[in-house]
């Protein structure tokens, strides 16, 4: 199965396969039962890669693109893990006035990731939010708890070092 | 059926109940323009160039999923209808590659035939920043250039719903939305089955089979190789309409001296072929019944069907019949006995097939199909792609006068002809088998129950005291539901037909591409079977073990059906190859 881009390896339990599979099973028989089922997958999962989209087909014998044309249309959904250490840019008009938006895509280069996505070895997840209240700080990032603001390029380099363990 | 009254564009109409606004105009003598419709596979009314005004109405109603009812009042033509069209497919054409000079459809374009029609005169009034797309190459049979995706959902909806595949889909959402497979993987890693009817029902350039033409006209050129060609049987059905002859119309004769006047070496008939898988398949089928082998046995001449049972019945593949498809067939017999009849090196024969078939591009690729230490086949090119070649060589096809195949790989009965029907392998082999079984001469050949356009149909015989069920299956969707029937003790069948293709090959997804308008008022199927049953019925000889070619081949090469040296060149194996 070729997947474009290297993904964080998948770690699910078979306490987690045994916690779908009854999911499903109660599930099954309802119309309109994929929604319902993956935010329950996400639930048990936190995020909803091949493996978990290919039990979901096979269970409910609908095929596997069907299960990713869903995944993908709902910004609900994701396919990627979050990281060891969350990195949320603010994009609320505050923010992205003064420039996070320019953060944000240096943010991308630095990691080698697109928005909602999570590098390979886990331990960075990039994604936007919307207006956290901190505009007097802008432009705004947090990092798990911590927030880092009035940022420009120059600060990343910076404050990614503080996260190399 | 109940009528209803309403009016179109002033004029009285009287239309069954039920009735879109499309099908009402149409019998009022108006073609509304479509696009994304097409008719009891893709229904879903979204890409609004089908809009009229219905009077009362809140807004412009799709006529393509909106029923008439009583006294409606329809308007199809007012000069805000064709603007608000005009627009609709102006801003269609913003994210459309309109490299239509270059384009494999241009001239049969759904697309352009559009802006034409709706007078589109700024085909780049909204053009703004776009996606830009790799072209998917990774499958063996087609390649998908989503940059001339209109996001019709047609190709979608075939895959999924008649095909029971699935394997393409629309991803993302808004402006990203594109037609692919799950998780970024190419259609060939996919379980696509290869059947192209994704093709056949694309209205643009994006979907298209892969280009061999080239690879044939430089075989021709090519003084030290020996070029030969054969033709499956729904080719003759189909080939006229790429010149704008009315569908269903016998294009043998032309056919065959167009291939002639390209350089073929000579010119076969891939119904010989045919002829020849009846003879082991029937074989194949008592030795089944009489030594408790595998039942119900699975005809095994489509490749899409057999991609697909590879795929998501894999615990089925020992139903399926060992003997190669007839095109295989074909291949091997050049390749062997021709090659040594003729004293030349299989190595030097190049083996071109023309085929309605997506598939068949596939199938040459497979393993255990080279009985001479080649591959029995070395190229399979697409009705279309033949009419391409016969256009590109300046060949006035409606001016060609009729010729005959050459012999003796040309010489075939009625049973071959009908392999290109869904039915037509079952009628074939029962005309054999009831003959080989009960030991008396037929009195009437034609099998009518399992002739026509229904997905699944069922019959059964009484042969020499024993009762013979048969079902035949075409289109996937048919295939699974029939299949699931078999395994869970619901149906029992001694033999069943499965063409992977709705109503057979004369529907394959290498055929000429009608356009929506055509496919939605006539069944392009049975136009195109009725040719091959006529071609039958007006045959002398019409049962496969008949043919004196075949009874010479078997006297001077293979000795009895199902000898050894058949089963090493004229059988095959399959894969279990899963979903994923």
């Amino acid at each position: 199965m070729g997947l474009q881009k290297k993904t964080v390896p998948f770690t699910g339990t078979e306490e987690q396969k045994a916690k779908l599979l009854k999911v499903i099973a109660e599930m099954k028989e309802d119309k309109g039962a994929l929604m319902p089922i993956l935010q329950k997958a996400q639930e048990i999962y936190g995020y909803l890669p091949i493996e978990v989209q290919t039990i979901i087909a096979e269970e409910l014998d609908i095929p596997l693109e069907k299960v990713y044309g869903v995944v993908t249309f709902y910004s609900q959904f994701s396919l990627y893990p979050k990281g060891k250490y969350k990195i949320s840019v603010c994009l609320g008009t505050a923010c992205y006035v003064k420039g996070s938006g320019d953060i944000y895509n240096k943010l991308m280069e630095k990691l080698g990731i697109a928005g909602g996505e999570c590098t390979p070895d886990g331990k960075f997840s990039l994604e936007a939010c919307r207006c956290i209240g901190a505009c007097g700080l802008a432009p705004v990032l947090t990092i798990n708890e911590d927030v880092y603001g009035r940022l420009t390029v120059d600060d990343i380099d910076g404050i990614l070092a503080k996260y190399q363990d | 059926m109940e009528n209803v009254n309403i009016k179109i564009n002033g004029v009285d109409v009287s239309a069954p109940k039920g009735s879109t606004i499309l099908q009402a105009a149409r019998i009022a003598g108006i073609e509304i323009p479509t696009l994304c419709y097409l008719k009891e596979i893709n229904e879903i009314g979204a890409c609004r160039i089908c809009v009229v005004e219905v009077k009362g109405a809140r807004s412009f109603v799709a006529s393509c999923v909106y029923p008439i009812n009583e006294g409606m009042e329809i308007y199809t033509n007012t000069p805000q209808i064709l603007e608000a069209r005009k627009k609709t497919l102006q801003l269609i054409l913003s994210t459309h590659d309109r490299k239509c000079l270059s384009c494999v459809r241009s001239g049969n374009c759904e697309l352009q035939k559009l802006s034409h029609d709706l007078k589109v005169e700024d085909e780049g009034k909204y053009d703004g920043e776009n996606p830009e797309y790799e072209i998917d190459y990774s499958a063996a049979h087609m390649y998908r250039d989503n940059n001339k995706c209109i996001l019709c959902r047609r190709c979608t909806a075939v895959c999924d719903k008649v095909q029971a595949v699935g394997v393409i889909g629309a991803n993302e959402r808004g402006f990203r939305t594109s037609i692919a497979s799950p998780f970024g993987m190419g259609l060939g890693e996919t379980s696509c089955v290869s059947c192209g009817q994704c093709i056949a029902v694309c209205p643009t350039g994006a979907l298209s089979e892969k280009d061999n033409t080239d690879d044939v006209f430089a075989a021709l050129a090519d003084k030290s190789k020996h070029v030969i060609v054969q033709t499956a049987p729904a080719v003759r059905a189909a080939l006229g309409e790429a010149f704008g002859m009315p569908i269903g119309t016998n294009v043998e004769g032309k056919m065959v001296a167009a291939l002639r006047r390209l350089g073929f070496a000579k010119v076969f008939d891939t119904d010989f072929a045919a002829d020849l898988t009846i003879m082991e398949e029937a074989n194949e089928f008592l030795d089944r019944v009489k030594n408790g082998g595998v039942l119900p046995m699975i005809t095994s001449c489509s490749p899409g069907w057999i991609k697909y049972c590879e795929h998501y019945f894999p615990d089925m593949t020992e139903n399926l019949s060992t003997c190669k498809s007839p095109m295989q067939m074909f291949g091997a017999v050049a390749k062997t006995y021709y090659a040594q009849k003729m004293g030349i090196d299989p190595k030097d024969i190049v083996m071109v097939a023309v085929m309605p078939c997506t598939a068949k591009k596939f199938e040459i690729g497979r393993d255990d199909e080279a009985a001479a230490g080649v591959p029995d086949v070395d190229i399979a090119i697409t009705t279309r792609e033949l009419a391409r070649m016969i256009d590109r060589a300046g060949i006035k096809f409606a001016d060609l006068p009729d010729e005959k195949f050459d012999t003796p790989l040309g010489i075939s009965t009625g049973a071959g002809v009908i392999f290109g029907a869904s039915g037509g392998v079952m009628e074939a082999a029962l005309r054999t088998a009831v003959e080989k079984l009960s030991g008396q001469k037929l009195e009437k050949l034609d099998f009518t129950d399992v002739r026509g356009m229904q997905g699944i149909k069922e019959a059964s015989y009484n042969v020499a005291g024993m009762e013979v069920k048969v079902a035949v299956a075409s289109g996937l969707a048919n295939a699974k539901e029939l299949l699931n029937k078999v395994k869970r003790g619901e149906a029992n069948y001694h033999f069943i037909e499965i063409m992977g293709c709705p109503g057979g090959c004369v529907n394959g997804g290498g055929q000429p591409q009608q356009p929506a308008s055509v496919r939605n008022f006539e069944d392009i199927r049975s136009l195109r079977a009725k040719a091959l049953y006529d071609i039958d019925a007006a045959m002398p000889v019409r049962k496969s073990h008949e043919n004196e070619a075949i009874q010479q081949l078997y006297k001077e090469f293979f000795g009895e059906p199902g000898s050894h040296k058949a089963h090493e060149i004229l059988h095959t194996s399959y894969v279990k190859r899963g979903l994923y």
